[in-house]
């Protein structure tokens, strides 16, 4: 069995068709007992008080923000060497959840950069990335509104998903490459000394499970509706050529 | 409800407005699955009875075809 199996239409309609009850029951499970144990049953942290519980929402969109871009960079990349239509429609369906994900990263930063930085906003050099990246998101969707041959709008798209890539990766690693900014470094890492303490952790790490199941559960169900959907206005160009 | 202290707005908006964008995103998700699927729906089901139509007047055609046929 090849994995470009998936790329036929029918076959990833069947295989998600059966793969989405669970995935959906997992979700559940994950970030539902990952957010109530973040929320309700973490101790507030010496140095951030209560605002630590932000950290269950804020480090899981992030993460979800970027890697929502990495995967829309392989699918596009798929679709520019082996014109598969399915890995082009799964990246501009990941591209609305990586946009949210990213706004809801942005937005609980500047929430809780106010108490303790002093400010909602500092042109910090991931928080600028994060920013551009944001931006770039919104370019991409609408850069498929605008465009009307869905082949012509995978081809610009998937090159503007490219060029976008450069702000993902600046979004994880600017903090390494400029060691300036307000922003501390990776909240879950294999370095020890780094690392949150295991209180933290391990609902965090719950969490961030629940985020990729939702990521995962979302995109699946909005390439099935993109499919759907090219399945439409093909009938539709058939009946009127027929009229 | 924990005791969250100085910081409970804080807290709370970064919460409330996490959960307000995963719930409008997940809900816009299944709203245009659902209006996607019903409209494919209607449209195969128009396409059928349009084949249908077709093949019928198409069999009505060669048996006047044929009935013609005999007669002459």
């Amino acid at each position: 069995m090849s994995l470009w199996e998936y790329a036929n239409p029918k076959k990833f309609m069947e295989t998600t068709g059966w793969l989405l009850p669970w995935l959906t029951a997992l979700t559940a499970l994950t970030l539902g007992g990952g957010l109530v144990w973040g929320f309700f049953l973490t101790p507030d942290a010496d140095r951030f008080g209560s605002t630590v519980k932000i950290l269950y929402v804020h480090v899981p969109s992030a993460f979800i923000a970027i890697n929502a871009w990495v995967m829309m960079l392989v699918t596009s990349l798929i679709w520019l060497v082996r014109r598969h239509h399915v890995s082009v429609l799964a990246a501009r369906a990941a591209a609305p959840v990586g946009m949210v994900m990213t706004l809801i990263a942005l937005f609980t930063g500047a929430v809780w950069g106010e108490p303790m930085w002093g400010t909602w906003w500092a042109w910090d050099p991931r928080l600028t990335a994060f920013l551009i990246l944001f931006l770039f998101y919104l370019g991409y969707l609408a850069l498929w509104a605008a465009i009307e041959n869905p082949d012509t709008a995978a081809d610009l798209t998937s090159v503007l998903c490219l060029v976008g890539s450069v702000f993902a990766f600046l979004s994880r690693y600017a903090v390494y490459f400029w060691a300036q900014g307000l922003h501390q470094g990776a909240s879950l890492s294999v370095d020890r000394a780094q690392h949150v303490a295991d209180v933290y952790a391990y609902p965090l790490w719950l969490t961030m499970a629940g985020f990729v199941f939702l990521f995962l559960t979302l995109v699946f169900v909005r390439t099935r509706t993109e499919i759907r959907a090219r399945r439409l206005s093909a009938l539709v160009a058939r009946e009127r050529k027929a009229a | 409800m924990p005791d969250l202290g100085h910081y409970e707005m804080t807290v709370l908006l970064a919460w409330g407005g996490t959960l307000l964008a995963l719930a409008g995103l997940i809900g816009q998700t299944l709203w245009r699955a659902s209006e996607v699927r019903r409209a494919l729906q209607a449209q195969e089901a128009r396409s059928q009875s349009d084949r249908a139509t077709e093949r019928a007047t198409e069999r009505a055609a060669d048996r006047a075809t044929e009935q013609a046929g005999g007669n002459g």
